[in-house]
C-alpha cells in the first residue's frame, strides 16, 4: 500500500458549544482521486477548512509524513496542500491573470520565478481562461469562475487539491467537464480529494470513497462498491428512494 | 434575598460613607460617580449594541457648558437648565446618529471623534464661554431649600443619579426594547427581519449614552461650580471608553468598576509616573494605552466577570408567568393565494442567481422548493422576505407588492421566516430568543421599559414565547443559552421564533437539516397542523422523504429557475429533476 | 482679500493637501487590508519629524529606545511561541528583524554623531529607526486580534494612539521644534513667491504617490496586499498570511507617516501631539473616500487642506472646527447614497 500523503485521525470540529464533526478518520493516497460524499449540512465543508487549518480542531493531521501541529494555512500551502472553496474566494476586481499570479504567491516568495510557464500550462487546461485574461474575475459566468479557481490552485503545484463542490451551481455540460478535468488531473500524479454532493459524478471518478451523515463517516470503501451500495442510494440519494 | 446580599452591603457602605470618610476620598468617590454614569451609557453603547463613541466627553461639556452659561449669564435655575441641557444633547446626538448610523459601524465612532475636536475647540474659542479660561461662579444646587455646597452633601444626589441610571439600564435590557438592542450586536439582520427597526434602535441608545453624560456635566458644574474645556477634550472622551471597557463593557455594573478603577489607577500614576520619570507630563496615558490593549486582548470582557466570581451573585431561574393570550391576527380564507411572484430575477454583478422565476403560495398549503445546492434557493427566500430585493420581477404578498419593502415592513404584513444559517444570539436564552419574534406584537418603548410601567405586555410575550416554545417541542430549554443547543434544535428555536410573530405565511429554509428520525416526524405533524388552521408555508428542504411526505405542492429550481413544478408524485418521476439531482457524467 | 493673499493661502493649502493625501492613503491601505482604523497614523508623522529634529539638535531620539524596547518585546513573545510550536527554524528571522537590525541602528546612531552628517542622511537615519515601528507595533497590538471585529480594533487602535502620544512626550518633552529645510531656494512664478520647501512636499508626493500605484499595480507584493483587501479567505488559500500582509502594509504606512514628518518639519513647527490633529484630517480626506478609493481619498486630501489654509486666514480660531464640520455634508452624501442593513461581523 502506498504511504498517504493525508492522514486525518480523530477529527472533531466543534462551533462554539456544539460539535459539528465527529472523530474523523480519513486517507487519501498519492496519485488518487479520494472523495468525500454526503447530503448537505453533513459537515463536508467544515472537514475541509478543518484539515486546511481555517478552523481550529482536535486530533491528527498528517501531511506528507509529517504531524501538523498548530495548523498554520500558509504552511500548508508552502507545503503542497491547496484547496478550491466552495465558494470560490475569487479576486473580483482584480484580472484573470493576476488571480492567477497570486495562485503561484508561495511558490514565488521561496523563490521559484516560473509562472509564467505554469500559467501557460493552465492555460492549455482551460483555454477560456486565457482569452479571458485581462477580464475582472468578478464579471466571469459561474462555470468560467470554478476554472479560475481551480486555475489558482494549480499554479500552487500542489501535492494534494482539495476540491469543495466544485459542480455547485453549475449546468451540466460545465460540470461533465470540469470532472473530465479533475480525472486528467490526476495523470499528473497530483492526489485529490473531492468533497461532492453530486455523488454519481463524483463516485466515477474517485478511486475511494466516504460517506459522511451528520458529522460522522457513515460508510467507506472502494468507490464502485459504494455507488452499487443501496444504503447510499436510500440515505443519500434520497430522491426515488423509499417512502414513507 | 440571598442574591441580594451583596447589593445591599454595597448600598449600606455607600451610605455610610461620607460620615466616616477623610474629604479625599468623598471628592474621589464623587468623581467615580460622574464618571460611571457616562460609563454606563457606553456599555449599552458599546459593549451592548457594538456601537461606540469617543464623544462622551463633549456630551458631558455640553450638559456642563449649558447649565453654566444660563445660571451665570442669565440667572436660569438649575433644575431648568437641566431640561435645556438635555434638550440640546438630544438635539445633537439625534444630528449626529441620523448621520452615522446609517453607515457602517466605524463611522459613528469617526464622526463622534470629529464632534468631539470640533466642540472642544468651540468651547475654547467663544468668547461668551470665557474661552481656554472658561466660566466662574455657577450657583450651588438647592432642592427643597436644602443646597448643597460641599462634595460629602453632593456625593448622595451624585450617586442616587448613578444608582437610578443603573437601575433603569438594567431595566431597559430586560425588556421588549432591550432586547432588541441586544440584538444589534451580531444579529442586525435577523432582528430586521422580525420586525425590529434597527436602525432607531441603535439611534435611541446613542442618544440614552449622550443624555447620561449631559447629566453628568450638570452635576458637575454644580458640584465644582465652574467649567473650563479641559474635562470635554477628546482624550477625556477616550478615557471614559477605557473605563467601559476595562470595567468590562457588556456589564452595567462593569462601568462602576472601570470608573473607579482608572480613576484610582489615574491618581495613583499621576503622583508616581513623574517621580520614577524624572519630568512631568500625563505619561499614565502610557500606562492606560498598554492596559486597554492587553484587556482587549487577554480578557475582551473586562473585570467584572472576575468580581462576579469572587461573590457570590447567581441570576435567579426564572419562571414565566401565566399571561393573557395576544390578540391573534385574522387569517385570510383557506384557498387565498397569499404569496405571488413573478418573473423574479436576481443578479450580482455578473451572476445570475434567480432567473424569471415565478411562484404562488396559498392560505393552507405547504409549498416545498427544491433543487440542488446552490440553485439559488436561499436567494429566492431572501428577495421575498426583503432580505435582499429583487433586481426586477414582482412579489406580491395578500395582494399588495412588496418588492422593495424592508424585510420588517414585511415581517409587520404576516410574513414569517427561518434561515439557512441558523441566525440567533448565542449568549441569550432560548426564551429571549424567541420571544425577539414577538417584537412587533408589543408596542412599549424605552421609558416605560426603563420605569417598568410594561410589564403587563412583558409578561404576555414572554408567556406566548413559551407557548410557542412548548409547542415545538424545546418546553424543557427556556432559560438554556440559545447557542449551547444542538444545531437541529437552534433551527426548531427558529420556527418558534417565526410562530412568535403570529405570521399567515412561514418560509422554512431547511427547517429538518439536522434533525434526528423521531424529530423529523414531530416537526412534520407541526407543520400539518399549522396547514390545518390556514397558514401558508414555502419550504426549502434538502431531505427528499420529508418534502414528499409533507408537501402540496413542488417547485424545482436549478441554475436560478424552475425546471419543474406539480404534485410531489409527478416530480419525482420527471426525468429532468433526476438528472438535476442525481447528475452524472457519461 | 486680493489674488497675491488667495495665491498664497492656496499654495500652503495644496501643500498640507499633499501631506494628507499621502496620510489618508496610507489610511485607506491599512484599513482595507487589516481592517485597522488607522489612529496612530499621525504619530509616526511626528516621531519622524521629531527623531530628525532630534539629530539635528545633536541629541539621540528617544524613538531609538522605543525600537530597541519593541523589539526585545516581540523578541520575546514570538520566541516562546516559536518553541511551544517547536518551529525553531524562525528563530533566525526573529534575531534577525527584532534584535540583530535594531542593535546595528543603535550603533549607527551611537558612533556617526548624526549632527553632523548631511541632511539626507540624517533623513535617512530618522526612517531606518522610525518605520520598523509600524510593524512591531502591528506585532504586539494587532497581530493577535486580528480576527476581532472593526469596533474592538478602533478602540485598540485608539489605545496604541494615546501610549504613543504619552511616549512621544517622554522623549522628546513639550517643546516643538522644526527642521533644516531641504531647500532654501526660493523661486518667483509671476506674483508669486515659492519657496524649496514647498516644491519638496509637492514633489516627493507625487512621487511616492506613482511609486505606490506602481507598487499596487506591478509587483506580486502589491497584488498580494490587494488580493487580501478583496478576499482575506481567498489570499489566505494562496498562502499570503493575514499576518504578512498586515505588517507589510504597516510598514508602508510607518513609511509614509514618517516621510511626510520629514517633509513638513521645516514648514511647520512639530510637537508630540500634532500628529493627532494632522492624521485626523488624513482621516477627514479617507471618509471622503469612504475608505476604500485612492484617487477620491487624494482629491479629498486637497480640499481639505485647502479649506484649512483659507479658514485660517478668515476665522482662525475655528479653523479646526471648519474642518472637522467638513465631514458632516461628507456623511450626509454617504448616508444619502446608501441603502443596506450592515451585519456586523
Amino acid at each position: 500500500m502506498a504511504a498517504p500523503i493525508l492522514e486525518v485521525n480523530d477529527l472533531c470540529v466543534s462551533y462554539g458549544k456544539v460539535e459539528a464533526l465527529h472523530h474523523i478518520n480519513l486517507r487519501v493516497e498519492s496519485g488518487k482521486i479520494v472523495t468525500v460524499i454526503g447530503p448537505n449540512g453533513a459537515g463536508k465543508t467544515t472537514m475541509l477548512s478543518a484539515i486546511m487549518g481555517l478552523l481550529p480542531s482536535k486530533g491528527e493531521i498528517q501531511f506528507r509524513g509529517e504531524v501538523q501541529r498548530d495548523i498554520e494555512v500558509e504552511h500548508l500551502v508552502t507545503m503542497g496542500m491547496t484547496l478550491v472553496p466552495e465558494k470560490r474566494e475569487l479576486f473580483g476586481e482584480m484580472s484573470v491573470e493576476d488571480n492567477l499570479l497570486l495562485g503561484a504567491f508561495q511558490r514565488y516568495r521561496h523563490g521559484d520565478r516560473d509562472e509564467g510557464k505554469t500559467m501557460d500550462q493552465v492555460f492549455g487546461t482551460f483555454p477560456r481562461l486565457k482569452e479571458r485574461r485581462m477580464q475582472l474575475a468578478g464579471t466571469l459566468s459561474g462555470g468560467e469562475r470554478q476554472m479560475l479557481a481551480v486555475g489558482r490552485a494549480l499554479m500552487a503545484k500542489p501535492k494534494l487539491l482539495m476540491l469543495d463542490e466544485p459542480s455547485l451551481g453549475l449546468a451540466p455540460l460545465i460540470v461533465r467537464e470540469i470532472f473530465h478535468i479533475i480525472a486528467d488531473l490526476k495523470q499528473t500524479g497530483v492526489a485529490i480529494l473531492l468533497v461532492e454532493q453530486n455523488a454519481r459524478a463524483a463516485l466515477q471518478i474517485a478511486d475511494y470513497g466516504y460517506v459522511l451523515e451528520t458529522g460522522s463517516i457513515a460508510l467507506e470503501g472502494e468507490s464502485r462498491a459504494l455507488a452499487d451500495d443501496p444504503r447510499v442510494v436510500e440515505t443519500y440519494l434520497g430522491l426515488g428512494g423509499k417512502k414513507q | 434575598m440571598k442574591q441580594r446580599l451583596p447589593l445591599l452591603v454595597f448600598l449600606a457602605l455607600l451610605a455610610i460613607g461620607p460620615s466616616v470618610l477623610p474629604e479625599f476620598y468623598i471628592t474621589l468617590l464623587n468623581y467615580i460617580g460622574l464618571y460611571a454614569i457616562v460609563a454606563i451609557g457606553l456599555v449599552l453603547l458599546t459593549g451592548v449594541g457594538g456601537l461606540t463613541s469617543f464623544g462622551q466627553a463633549a456630551f458631558v461639556g455640553l450638559g456642563a457648558y449649558t447649565t453654566a452659561y444660563l445660571t451665570t449669564a442669565h440667572a436660569v435655575s438649575p433644575w431648568l437648565t437641566l431640561l435645556i441641557g438635555l434638550t440640546v444633547t438630544a438635539a445633537v446626538a439625534l444630528i449626529l446618529g441620523f448621520l452615522t448610523l446609517r453607515l457602517s459601524g466605524h463611522y459613528l465612532p469617526l464622526g463622534t471623534i470629529a464632534w468631539g475636536l470640533s466642540l472642544y475647540f468651540l468651547f475654547g474659542n467663544l468668547e461668551f464661554l470665557g474661552g481656554h479660561t472658561g466660566l466662574t461662579g455657577i450657583p450651588v444646587l438647592g432642592l427643597f431649600g436644602f443646597e448643597l455646597h460641599t462634595g460629602r452633601e453632593f456625593y448622595y444626589l451624585i450617586w442616587l443619579v448613578l444608582l437610578g441610571a443603573v437601575l433603569a439600564t438594567q431595566n431597559l435590557l430586560d425588556s421588549r426594547e432591550g432586547r432588541a438592542i441586544r440584538a444589534l450586536k451580531g444579529g442586525g439582520l435577523m432582528a430586521e427581519s422580525m420586525g425590529v427597526n434597527t436602525a432607531r434602535t441603535k439611534i435611541v441608545i446613542f442618544l440614552i449614552a449622550a443624555l447620561f453624560a449631559c447629566v453628568s456635566g450638570w452635576l458637575y458644574a454644580h458640584l465644582q461650580r465652574f467649567v473650563n474645556p479641559t474635562p470635554f477634550g477628546l482624550h477625556i472622551g477616550i478615557e471614559y471608553l477605557f473605563m467601559a471597557v476595562v470595567g468590562g463593557a457588556a456589564h452595567v455594573w462593569g462601568a462602576l468598576v472601570g470608573a473607579g478603577v482608572i480613576t484610582i489607577l489615574k491618581q495613583w500614576l499621576q503622583d508616581l509616573l513623574p517621580k520614577l520619570l524624572g519630568q512631568s507630563g500625563n505619561f499614565e496615558a502610557i500606562f492606560f494605552g498598554i492596559l486597554l490593549v492587553l484587556v482587549l486582548q487577554r480578557a475582551r470582557d473586562g473585570i467584572w466577570p472576575w468580581v462576579v466570581r469572587l461573590i457570590p451573585i447567581k441570576a435567579a431561574q426564572r419562571v414565566v408567568a401565566e399571561a393573557e393570550p395576544l390578540p391573534h391576527r385574522e387569517m385570510p380564507a383557506l384557498g387565498t393565494v397569499l404569496l405571488e411572484v413573478k418573473d423574479a430575477c436576481k443578479r450580482f454583478g455578473g451572476l445570475v442567481a434567480n432567473n424569471n422565476m415565478s411562484l404562488t403560495v396559498k392560505a393552507g398549503e405547504v409549498m416545498a422548493l427544491i433543487g440542488p445546492n446552490g440553485a439559488g434557493k436561499s436567494t429566492m427566500f431572501n428577495c421575498i422576505s426583503g432580505v435582499d430585493p429583487v433586481t426586477s420581477g414582482e412579489v406580491r404578498f395578500i395582494g399588495e407588492r412588496i418588492d422593495h419593502l424592508e424585510s420588517r415592513e414585511i415581517a409587520r404584513r404576516g410574513m414569517g421566516r427561518t434561515f439557512q444559517h441558523v441566525r440567533l444570539l448565542p449568549t441569550m436564552s432560548v426564551l429571549e430568543n424567541v420571544a425577539i419574534g414577538a417584537h412587533l406584537r408589543g408596542s412599549k418603548g424605552v421609558l416605560s421599559a426603563s420605569l417598568r410601567l410594561e410589564r403587563a405586555e412583558e409578561a404576555r410575550l414572554l408567556a406566548e414565547a413559551k407557548r410557542q416554545l412548548e409547542r415545538v417541542g424545546l418546553g424543557e430549554h427556556l432559560f438554556d443559552e440559545a447557542g449551547s443547543l444542538p444545531l437541529g434544535q437552534q433551527r426548531v428555536l427558529e420556527i418558534a421564533r417565526a410562530l412568535c410573530a403570529d405570521p399567515c405565511l412561514l418560509l422554512l429554509d431547511e427547517p429538518a437539516a439536522g434533525l434526528r428520525y423521531l424529530e423529523k416526524q414531530a416537526l412534520a405533524e407541526l407543520l400539518r397542523k399549522l396547514r390545518g388552521e390556514g397558514m401558508g408555508i414555502l419550504l426549502v428542504e434538502h431531505d427528499m422523504d420529508f418534502v414528499m411526505g409533507l408537501a402540496d405542492r413542488v417547485v424545482v429550481m436549478e441554475f436560478g429557475e424552475k425546471i419543474s413544478e406539480g404534485l410531489p408524485e409527478e416530480v419525482q418521476k420527471d426525468p429532468v429533476v433526476l438528472e438535476a439531482y442525481l447528475g452524472g457524467v457519461e | 482679500m486680493d489674488l497675491q493673499i488667495a495665491l498664497l493661502l492656496g499654495q500652503d493649502g495644496i501643500v498640507n493637501g499633499a501631506i494628507y493625501a499621502l496620510l489618508a492613503l496610507a489610511l485607506v491601505l491599512v484599513f482595507a487590508v487589516t481592517r485597522v482604523i488607522y489612529i496612530p497614523q499621525g504619530e509616526f508623522v511626528a516621531y519622524g519629524a521629531l527623531t530628525l529634529a532630534a539629530f539635528q539638535a545633536g541629541k539621540t531620539p528617544g524613538t531609538l529606545w522605543f525600537l530597541l524596547g519593541a523589539g526585545v518585546l516581540v523578541a520575546v513573545i514570538d520566541t516562546v511561541i516559536a518553541v511551544r510550536a517547536g518551529a525553531l527554524g524562525r528563530m533566525k528571522r526573529i534575531v534577525l528583524w527584532n534584535l540583530a537590525y535594531p542593535a546595528v541602528v543603535a550603533g549607527l546612531v551611537l558612533g556617526l554623531e548624526p549632527a553632523k552628517l548631511p541632511l539626507v542622511a540624517q533623513a535617512a537615519l530618522s526612517l531606518v529607526i522610525v518605520v520598523p515601528l509600524g510593524p512591531m507595533i502591528y506585532r504586539l497590538a494587532f497581530q493577535p486580534l486580528a480576527e476581532a471585529s472593526v469596533l474592538v480594533l478602533l478602540i485598540v487602535s485608539v489605545a496604541v494612539h494615546t501610549a504613543m502620544v504619552g511616549l512621544g512626550l517622554l522623549f522628546f518633552g513639550a517643546e516643538g521644534s522644526r527642521t533644516t529645510p531641504f531647500s532654501e531656494a526660493q523661486f518667483t512664478l509671476g506674483t508669486l513667491n515659492v519657496n524649496g520647501q514647498t516644491l519638496w512636499v509637492i514633489g516627493s508626493s507625487i512621487v511616492l504617490i506613482i511609486a505606490l500605484y506602481q507598487f499596487f499595480g506591478r509587483t506580486l507584493y502589491g497584488k498580494a496586499l490587494r488580493a487580501t483587501a478583496i478576499n482575506r479567505v481567498g489570499a489566505r488559500l494562496m498562502g499570503i498570511s493575514t499576518t504578512m500582509a498586515g505588517k507589510l502594509s504597516f510598514t508602508l504606512a510607518a513609511g509614509i507617516g514618517a516621510f511626510s514628518g520629514i517633509l513638513i518639519a521645516p514648514i511647520t513647527t512639530v510637537y508630540y501631539d500634532t500628529g493627532f490633529l494632522v492624521g485626523l484630517k488624513g482621516f477627514v480626506a479617507a471618509i471622503i473616500a469612504g475608505l476604500v478609493s485612492y484617487p477620491l481619498a487624494a482629491a479629498g486630501a486637497i480640499l481639505v487642506g485647502l479649506l484649512e489654509s483659507f479658514s485660517s486666514f478668515w476665522a482662525s480660531a475655528f479653523k479646526e472646527v471648519i474642518v472637522f464640520t467638513l465631514i458632516i455634508p461628507v456623511l450626509v452624501w454617504r448616508s444619502l447614497t446608501s441603502h443596506h442593513v450592515e451585519e456586523e461581523e
